[in-house]
């Protein structure tokens, strides 16, 4: 669909060799606490590449346009997880959103994630989040000596059962896409369930049966409605919808 | 010795106490109401309104006919309860999910209780004391078929 709308508009660019470029349209919802009492859109047309990034387009606006636009990115590539902003309505990293993929022939709507307090533009408060984090044990707890010198042995068949769920990067995408979460600040969000799945079912780990325990809370996981919003929202392709079934199938039968 | 070290944090909600967890049961509830509402819904469509004259057949005679018979009284009961339970059930979530804590929320789900407890005994009331042709009534109100009893 966005391809096409950058093809149709190779014909009528000048046959030189330069690499085509494109004006695009960003909305961004703008807030600044100390001058605002609402968020406010703001737009900003922003000379891109189809191979450019919507980070790059808000780095060129923060650097060429307007200084005070405020937002998170640490890595740029994908990994640290600070950049999960919502664009044209979706939940995603702006480091790993090509302009290419976006339709450009209408405005590109920038927002910061829902359900979480909004500090300032593209910012907001994290600490609910990680609260909930936190809050599962999303550490390895072995009471178990191994063999001096050894360490704990993992065949690859107990290694692949939890390995969908080490790829979380902690960006917030998949709770502050679930509608439960946006009205219930309360429930612990996928995020916090999937670093819990990630140990429960670690067989080096003691401790999945206090987990489970936290989990089995009235805004544990039987707050799940099955939207997908999570599964979808993941930029690191993490199955979360699966992942919390089978947190409720473990909680079910008392053991993961 | 063993030493103990202290949590390093309070968790910022107390630790559920035990007993049973009704969220949990909730759950497990809508999934094992469901398969069976299945089968008695689809049970109940299809003698209602396809085995014999089908639809055509459904008249007074024919309710008051299935509820003279143990076998559908209980089928209908259990329909009943059932679906009532899984459909409040169902709406409170929906409450749950679009209302904060609060009056507002209590009050719906007094609501919601109250609508389904009232139905559910009302229903299975007449369903198990039905009396299509009850004694002493004005013979003009009884369906014919009360004169050749």
């Amino acid at each position: 669909m966005s391809t096409a709308t950058l093809e149709a508009q190779q014909p009528g660019a000048s046959a030189s060799d330069a690499i085509q470029s494109f004006t695009v349209t960003f909305l961004i919802r703008r807030f600044d606490p100390d001058v605002d009492t609402e968020p406010r859109w703001q737009d900003f047309d922003v000379e891109m590449y189809a191979t450019d990034r919507v980070l790059d387009a808000l780095h060129k606006i923060k650097w060429e346009q307007d200084g005070s636009l405020t937002f998170r990115r640490s890595c740029a590539h994908g990994i640290c997880g600070s950049d999960a902003m919502r664009i044209n309505g979706r939940n995603r990293l702006a480091c790993k959103t090509l302009i290419k993929d976006l339709d450009i022939s209408k405005p590109i709507y920038v927002e910061a994630i829902k359900g979480l307090p909004l500090e300032k533009d593209l910012i907001v408060d994290m600490e609910p989040f990680f609260a909930s984090y936190r809050e599962v044990q999303p550490f390895l707890v072995a009471t178990s000596t191994p063999e001096a010198g050894k360490e704990r042995v993992q065949s690859v068949a107990q290694r692949a059962i939890f390995d969908d769920t080490t790829k979380c990067i902690l960006c917030a995408a998949c709770t502050s896409s679930c509608p439960v979460f946006w009205t219930d600040g309360q429930y612990f969000g996928p995020a916090a369930i999937v670093n819990a799945h990630r140990f429960i079912f670690d067989s080096r780990d003691d401790n999945a049966q206090t987990r489970l325990d936290i989990l089995n809370d009235k805004e544990g996981v039987w707050r799940c409605r099955t939207t997908f919003n999570c599964t979808e929202a993941c930029p690191r392709g993490i199955e979360v919808t699966k992942a919390i079934a089978e947190v409720k199938q473990a909680v079910m039968r008392g053991k993961p | 010795m063993t030493a103990t070290i202290e949590a390093p944090r309070t968790p910022a909600r107390p630790a559920r106490k035990g007993g049973a967890n009704l969220e949990k049961w909730g759950w497990i509830y809508m999934r094992a109401s469901g398969v069976l509402l299945l089968v008695l819904i689809f049970g109940h469509l299809f003698t209602n309104l396809m085995l014999g004259d089908g639809i055509h057949a459904i008249d007074f005679g024919f309710v008051g006919g299935k509820w003279a018979d143990p076998f559908w009284q209980w089928w209908d009961v259990l329909m009943l309860w059932l679906a009532l339970i899984h459909g409040a059930n169902g709406m409170r979530t929906l409450v749950n999910d679009y209302t904060n804590p609060g009056t507002v929320q209590k009050l719906l789900k007094g609501a919601l209780f109250a609508a389904a407890a009232v139905l559910i005994v009302l229903g299975t009331l007449v369903v198990f004391t039905f009396d299509p042709c009850p004694a002493g009534a004005p013979a003009d109100l009884l369906p014919s078929f009360c004169a050749a009893l």
